[in-house]
């Protein structure tokens, strides 16, 4: 029992935070159809530069204020989004009515250049680092004999809200209404009046947000931050990416329900089957789900148009 | 081209052994003359070139003709290479009882390589069918994403091995099918005999010469010529009659193939760490800029920037942190620029040099101009843009 609860807690919060990294790929994805393979490198650069802030305003140690962590984050996210923000202005905009595979070369172009960028001395350099502690290392409450930390509490109940903010933009507000009439079709919407470029902006810059977010808060809870070229960083991305695929690329609420489930397969089958081979489960769902249903759990199956 | 009489089966099986005849003769003088007048240093350079060209030129075949995205080409690499360096290993204590059987140019040991780099291009051409068969029912992004999955798979697998057998003795008394899960794990494939080195670049040449000549005759030819319809139009391609499906499982076990060639001669070079982790995403990322770069569909295209990735790290080696930074922007500035690649379809020879030198020429004159109207060009955005906001406002 304690280990199925313990299990169940672990899949909550990787769940989560690959909840937060799908949002980016299925946002981006449900506007401008192609796959923003510098996303992953997002998520590292929202890790590494919460870690920069939280040592520039002297919360490197333990004691630091309670409000460390929101002010950690929001600065992180708004670096991102602005890092975001670059990108698309001066990698993918230009490319808009490119062939998609031309746009795709330049999306890992961009990623090659995050990656080693990151690792230069006068950024981030080599060398690995541990995450300042910024919430309490005490466990928040007990359930059946598990320990449940703060960050764990906060991991899924900052997804939740994020995702509930972000459904709420999309759905009842002008902005999301654009979003979804651009991912609709970008020159019915232009014509219409929607500030297509702008919008594809914001889409991004809200996506980074959200990836920062993951990236702050898988520093909180795994602690140790690799350099920015590391594998782990791109498994984490391509594990997210696996989720928005299986959910429904282009969904928000698809991506959520992916990422529980990928989550939920790589924990119990490293926990009941086997410890070694969680990374194979994953990519194994992710080809079974291509062959039989493309669309994703929650998509719709579009036909291929002449 | 001019259409040319169907050649008869007799012509045909001497135009295919063209490949191996000029392979080995070539190959031959790099042995014998060039290795040995260049020097160790210059000679080992030479061989990083060659493997890869093959592994650029193969996945030119799948990227450049096919145009599909395989992201997955060091996995297909670390099929073959696998393959080779176990064959290599434990068959020569099998056959040979001993570890490391060299015996001269065309030995016993360097057979035993060849056969073992052909095994492990076999074995990676089906991993390549098993691959294309999911991948290649999607397209664009999808594809890239399932081959880099795959590589990652591949990668995982191969950790799970277990250690290098390092004793003889316990090797014969082995049987084949339990050696093969002794592939070294995360360590890599220690102790495997490295037959390639400054000295002995025969097998590389050999099979440079053969992956040039096999993707240059396949691409002025009838199946080459399907594989860029699929490229250009697949929907019109499927309309001309061409089995797009068959032809993109051929294309993807071709290139696939070669790959595990090239994995094979990787494998047995000197110098080269046969681990899992030097098999992983960067190295396809890397191959990937090789064809990019060169020329998607260009194999003369591939050669030259597969030597101009080897040769510049080695001649600027304190640039070495910046030498990523570097293939990045030069990804990113081919695609807004040039996005078909530095020769885009066209060999080296089908360039028409009098156009580019002018435009050369003129280059100058072009980007002065250019920089002169900047300003009138901006000021002209920016009207433009306030007598939209003037139109917007109600």
């Amino acid at each position: 029992m304690t280990k199925f609860v313990q299990l169940l807690l672990q899949t909550l919060t990787l769940g989560s935070l690959y909840a937060l990294i799908a949002l980016g790929y299925t946002l981006v994805y449900g506007i401008l159809r192609f796959i923003n393979f510098a996303h992953s490198d997002v998520v590292t650069f929202g890790a590494w530069v919460a870690f920069a802030i939280a040592g520039a305003l002297g919360w490197a140690g333990t004691g630091s204020p309670v409000f460390a962590m929101p002010v950690v984050m929001i600065l992180a996210m708004a670096a991102s989004a602005a890092l975001g923000f670059t990108i698309e202005r001066l990698a993918y905009r230009p490319l808009r009515k490119a062939p998609r595979l031309n746009v795709l070369i330049t999306a890992i172009g961009v990623s090659l250049l995050l990656q080693n960028a990151g690792q230069l001395h006068a950024l981030f350099g080599k060398d690995p680092v541990k995450m300042p502690r910024l919430l309490s290392e005490a466990p928040l409450f007990k359930v059946a004999s598990v320990q449940v930390p703060w960050v764990d509490v906060a991991l899924v109940v900052l997804t939740v809200a994020l995702v509930i903010g972000l459904q709420w933009l999309v759905f009842r507000t002008k902005l999301g209404q654009a979003m979804r009439a651009v991912s609709w079709s970008e020159q019915t919407a232009a014509l219409m009046g929607v500030p297509v470029d702008k919008v594809v902006s914001i889409t991004f810059m809200i996506g980074s947000a959200l990836a920062a977010a993951g990236g702050v808060l898988y520093g909180l809870k795994y602690r140790q931050l690799n350099q920015t070229a590391d594998a782990l960083w791109m498994l984490l991305g391509l594990k997210a990416f696996v989720a928005a695929v299986v959910g429904g690329i282009g969904n928000v609420r698809g991506a959520v329900l992916g990422a529980v489930l990928i989550a939920f397969i790589e924990v119990f089958g490293a926990g009941y089957v086997s410890s070694k081979l969680p990374d194979l489960f994953v990519f194994g769902v992710l080809i079974v789900m291509l062959l039989f249903r493309p669309a994703g759990l929650l998509g719709t199956a579009t036909v291929e148009k002449v | 081209m001019s259409a040319r009489a169907t050649p008869g089966f007799a012509g045909a099986a001497v135009r295919s052994l063209y490949p191996i005849v000029i392979g080995f003769t070539l190959a031959y003088l790099m042995q014998t003359v060039v290795a040995v007048s260049i020097g160790d240093y210059y000679s080992k350079i030479l061989i990083d070139i060659g493997i890869a060209i093959v592994l650029g030129v193969s996945l030119g075949i799948v990227n450049g003709y096919a145009g599909q995205f395989s992201l997955g080409h060091a996995g297909f690499m670390a099929v073959g290479g696998y393959t080779a360096a176990a064959i290599v290993y434990y068959g020569s204590i099998k056959l040979f009882g001993t570890k490391a059987i060299y015996g001269g140019s065309l030995g016993p040991g360097e057979l035993l390589l060849c056969a073992g780099c052909v095994a492990g291009g076999a074995l990676a051409a089906v991993a390549g069918w098993l691959v294309g068969q999911p991948s290649l029912r999607l397209r664009g992004d999808y594809l890239a994403i399932v081959t880099l999955g795959f590589g990652e798979i591949i990668r995982v697998l191969i950790k799970q091995t277990d250690d290098v057998v390092l004793s003889e003795k316990k090797v014969a008394a082995a049987s084949w099918w339990s050696l093969m899960d002794n592939l070294g794990g995360g360590f890599g494939f220690i102790g495997g005999p490295r037959y390639i080195d400054a000295k002995n670049p025969f097998w590389v040449w050999l099979f440079v010469v053969v992956v040039c000549l096999v993707a240059y005759r396949l691409k002025y030819s009838n199946r080459g010529r399907q594989l860029l319809a699929v490229r250009e139009n697949e929907i019109a391609a499927e309309a001309m009659g061409i089995k797009t499906t068959k032809a993109k499982v051929s294309a993807f076990m071709t290139s696939a193939f070669f790959a595990g060639i090239g994995g094979g001669l990787y494998a047995h070079e000197l110098g080269n760490s046969m681990r899992p982790a030097d098999l992983g995403f960067q190295k396809s990322i890397d191959i990937v800029i090789i064809v990019v770069l060169g020329g998607m569909g260009s194999i003369s295209g591939a050669v030259i920037a597969a030597i101009a990735v080897t040769l510049l790290p080695e001649l600027f080696r304190s640039f070495a942190e910046y030498r990523m930074i570097a293939y990045a922007l030069a990804l990113i500035i081919v695609m807004l620029l040039r996005p078909q690649g530095l020769l885009g379809l066209q060999e080296l020879w089908e360039v028409e040099w009098r156009a580019v030198g002018r435009s050369i020429v003129t280059a100058p004159a072009r980007l002065a101009r250019w920089i002169a109207t900047a300003p009138a060009r901006a000021r002209a955005a920016l009207r433009a843009a306030a007598d939209r906001r003037q139109e917007d406002r109600p």
